[in-house]
């Protein structure tokens, strides 16, 4: 069922929970109760004013009636069941449980991604039992010196004619043992023991910075890039180096576009990114992460941004609005962030539509350029970007039939496919 | 005359014990703590016996044991292969190469020994 189809079943169940009759409501807003429950059972679409009213007489936010469900959870449960196939769940119905139920579809949704971290942690400590080098050492060390210990001492306790020599030896060899006994052991302990608890899964290094970045969006315009990263406070050197990075990446683009004129130009060119890159004379690049950057809460458009290199890697994303792309080399081919990789330099305005139900639009702007100066005889180190503006203003892009994952798309036919969805038979 | 025991091993106080134990149980025991240097040992003087790790320097156990069973003059040697590691796989490795026994550590004196006698006995 479609999200916005779902607005009938809300007001529904908002009538019902305030007590209301159907006539009662129908009444209070002007129209017949048979008209009002051919709405509440989604068999009529309404909007605008009418809307408004049936929210202000229901004493409600007209966004909770006509707000879809939040497609990522969609997507969440949806990677639930094709993680359980032996479960009953019906697949086609995730958008309307989630509509209905989000209590209960966050439950199962927080369930699901509670089972692949444990399982990811499984995963690993069982790679790491096996494979980790450091760990074979340390317990081959343990092994070594236990058997020594066990063997002289029972040379000790069983061998009454050893000789005061022979005695002090095996002595010796036994507490040198017991050292060394002692020295892995601390070192096993230290290499299980950290940061790390069993059952939860670490962000991985981008992960952590994204995580930092939409929660504190810190402005390196304003702050100085060692202070934001003392507080960030993050858990590993690697995250440290990618938040530097990215906060050098945003100085540098503050530099080129200061926001005290940047931001009233993006308003007066309605934050059309070509037309800004021409007026400042800088790469569409640079313009996309500043676009992405605008203070929030200013009136500004919410916009997504998504960064990534050659082989599809994600650099940097920003979600926005049911825009979020799947990590792992998991996400649609045919979002623009990739499609500019094939003719650098060259931007790419698309609409992106996404498929069935969902019927989400995401105008974006790509493209690709290379990182840094490229020296010579070198090849171009090439990186994408994209900014998403979800449910922006018809622009006459073309529209590219996009996805959320082969996995979990059910658009049929698609040439673009790399593996069968869950969502389609056969 | 005592029968000759080849003991090839790096750690030094298991060599000691393990030493200790044989010779007062009548064998001559004769060490070797390096990996790769250990074919030429046997093939210059072959003993009874041969006591092989399986993590040494420089060449595994069971790299050893290959060599030793591809070559004619040690091919029917009693191998006895240690190891710190007990998994089936690794019991199984020793065994298609052609371990004679295998014991995981640790063991105890009296393992050993006993199994030291039923070898060369047999």
């Amino acid at each position: 069922m479609p999200p916005r189809q779902l607005t009938g079943a809300r007001i529904r169940a908002r009538r019902l929970d305030r007590g209301l009759r159907q006539s009662d409501l129908a009444k209070a807003v002007g129209i017949s109760p048979s008209y009002l429950n051919l709405i509440e059972h989604n068999r009529r679409k309404i909007a605008g004013k009418l809307l408004n009213d049936l929210a202000r007489a229901l004493t409600i936010d007209p966004g909770a009636l006509a707000e879809g469900p939040n497609t990522a959870l969609i997507d969440v449960l949806r990677l639930a069941v094709a993680d359980a196939p032996e479960s009953e769940a019906e697949l086609l119905n995730a958008a309307e449980f989630a509509g209905n139920f989000p209590g209960w579809a966050g439950l199962v949704a927080n369930q699901a991604r509670r089972i692949a971290q444990l399982e990811a942690t499984v995963t690993g400590l069982t790679d790491r039992l096996t494979h980790d080098p450091q760990l074979a050492t340390s317990l081959h060390q343990m092994i070594s010196a236990v058997t020594s210990i066990r063997s002289t001492s029972s040379i000790l306790l069983n061998d009454g004619s050893l000789d005061r020599d022979w005695q002090d030896r095996f002595h010796r060899n036994i507490y040198d043992d017991s050292v060394r006994l002692a020295e892995s052991s601390r070192a096993l302990a230290d290499y299980f023991e950290g940061p790390e608890e069993v059952g939860t899964r670490r962000l991985s290094p981008q992960e952590e910075v994204a995580r930092f970045l939409e929660e504190n969006a810190p402005d390196p315009e304003t702050q100085g890039i060692d202070a934001v990263l003392a507080d960030a406070a993050l858990s590993s050197a690697a995250a440290g180096l990618i938040l530097r990075d990215w906060l050098l990446r945003g100085a540098e683009d503050a530099k080129a576009l200061p926001m005290a004129h940047f931001e009233p130009a993006a308003r007066e060119m309605t934050y059309d990114p070509v037309a800004l890159a021409r007026r400042f004379g800088t790469g569409l690049a640079t313009v996309l992460r500043r676009l992405a950057a605008l203070p929030r809460g200013a009136g500004h458009p919410l916009m997504g941004l998504a960064v990534c290199d050659a082989a599809g890697g994600l650099i940097h994303m920003r979600a926005a609005a049911g825009f979020a792309l799947l990590h792992g080399g998991a996400a649609c081919p045919l979002w623009p962030l990739y499609q500019v990789m094939s003719q650098p330099g060259r931007p790419l305005r698309a609409e992106v539509r996404l498929p069935g139900e969902r019927a989400a639009r995401f105008l974006c702007y790509a493209v690709a350029e290379p990182r840094g100066m490229t020296g010579l005889d070198e090849r171009p180190v090439l990186e994408a970007t994209m900014l998403v503006l979800p449910d922006a203003p018809n622009t006459g892009a073309a529209i590219v039939a996009g996805g959320p994952g082969c996995r979990i798309c059910p658009r049929a036919g698609c040439t673009a496919r790399r593996e069968p969805s869950i969502l389609i038979e056969g | 005359m005592a029968k000759r025991v080849l003991l090839i091993e790096d750690e030094p106080n298991i060599i000691e014990a393990i030493s200790f134990i044989l010779s007062r149980d009548g064998w001559t025991v004769h060490v070797h703590a390096d990996g790769t240097t250990a074919m030429a040992k046997v093939c210059a003087q072959p003993p009874d016996l041969i006591i092989l790790d399986v993590m040494l320097p420089g060449r595994s156990g069971f790299d050893i044991l290959r060599d030793l069973r591809a070559e004619s003059v040690t091919a029917e040697l009693p191998v006895m292969m240690l190891t710190a590691r007990g998994h089936a796989k690794d019991r199984e490795l020793a065994l298609r190469l052609g371990a004679t026994q295998f014991m995981t550590k640790p063991f105890s004196n009296a393992e050993i020994l006993a199994n030291v006698r039923a070898l060369v006995g047999s």
